[in-house]
């Protein structure tokens, strides 16, 4: 029984790993881009270590597996923001057919 | 069964990342890749732990998010043109 639940965790998170990387190719923009890739990526491989958890029960591999997935929900989401803030004043480009861009005004 | 093949389709995602990391158009398109492979590995060590059955996997898991971070906290900083210990 554990291992069908566990099982049903793995595929539903290698399928948002798809679709993160498949936005990763496919659109125009660096912010785009990112937006697609780790919000997905990161749902995709907390889905993951958490079917490693239900797969494990309470042992020492499950208990790290479950300690991991609020560290990795944090550290990429900061890291996102850092890289695309450092991006955004390194100068990259916005896409041509982009209709706002609140953070220049924020910036003057 | 099942196992191998996500694993396989979780290895066919960190060469489309390798492809974003070579044909990318901008820099921080390349540090985007590389931060989305450093996140894709955990899942590949997450499914390894249940296809070999070596519990010391999870330990590289965690080890390979933090220096995942401070790698691309590092390339952040230097994008804004920043000196690392500013």
């Amino acid at each position: 029984m554990n291992n069908t639940i566990s099982l049903i965790f793995f595929i539903i998170g290698v399928a948002f790993d798809l679709f993160g990387c498949i936005g990763l190719i496919r659109l125009p923009d660096v912010y785009n881009r990112l937006q697609s890739a780790t919000k997905s990526v990161t749902l995709g491989t907390c889905s993951i270590l958490f079917g490693l958890f239900i797969k494990f029960g309470f042992s020492a591999i499950g208990m790290k597996a479950l300690i991991a997935i609020p560290l990795l929900f944090f550290v990429s989401t900061v890291a996102a923001h850092a890289l695309v803030r450092g991006s955004y004043i390194f100068g990259t480009k916005l896409w041509d057919e982009t209709i706002i861009d609140d953070y220049k005004d924020v910036q003057k | 069964m099942i196992i191998n093949l996500l694993l396989y389709v979780l290895i066919g995602l960190s060469f489309c990342c390798f492809f974003r990391v070579v044909f990318g158009p901008s820099i921080a398109d390349r540090m985007v890749a590389i931060d989305i492979f450093g996140i894709l590995v955990v899942g590949i060590c997450g499914l390894l732990i249940v296809r070999t059955g070596r519990l010391f996997l999870i330990d590289i898991a965690i080890a390979w998010i933090i220096l995942s971070f401070i790698g691309t906290i590092t390339l952040a900083k230097y994008l804004t043109g920043k000196k690392l210990d500013e």
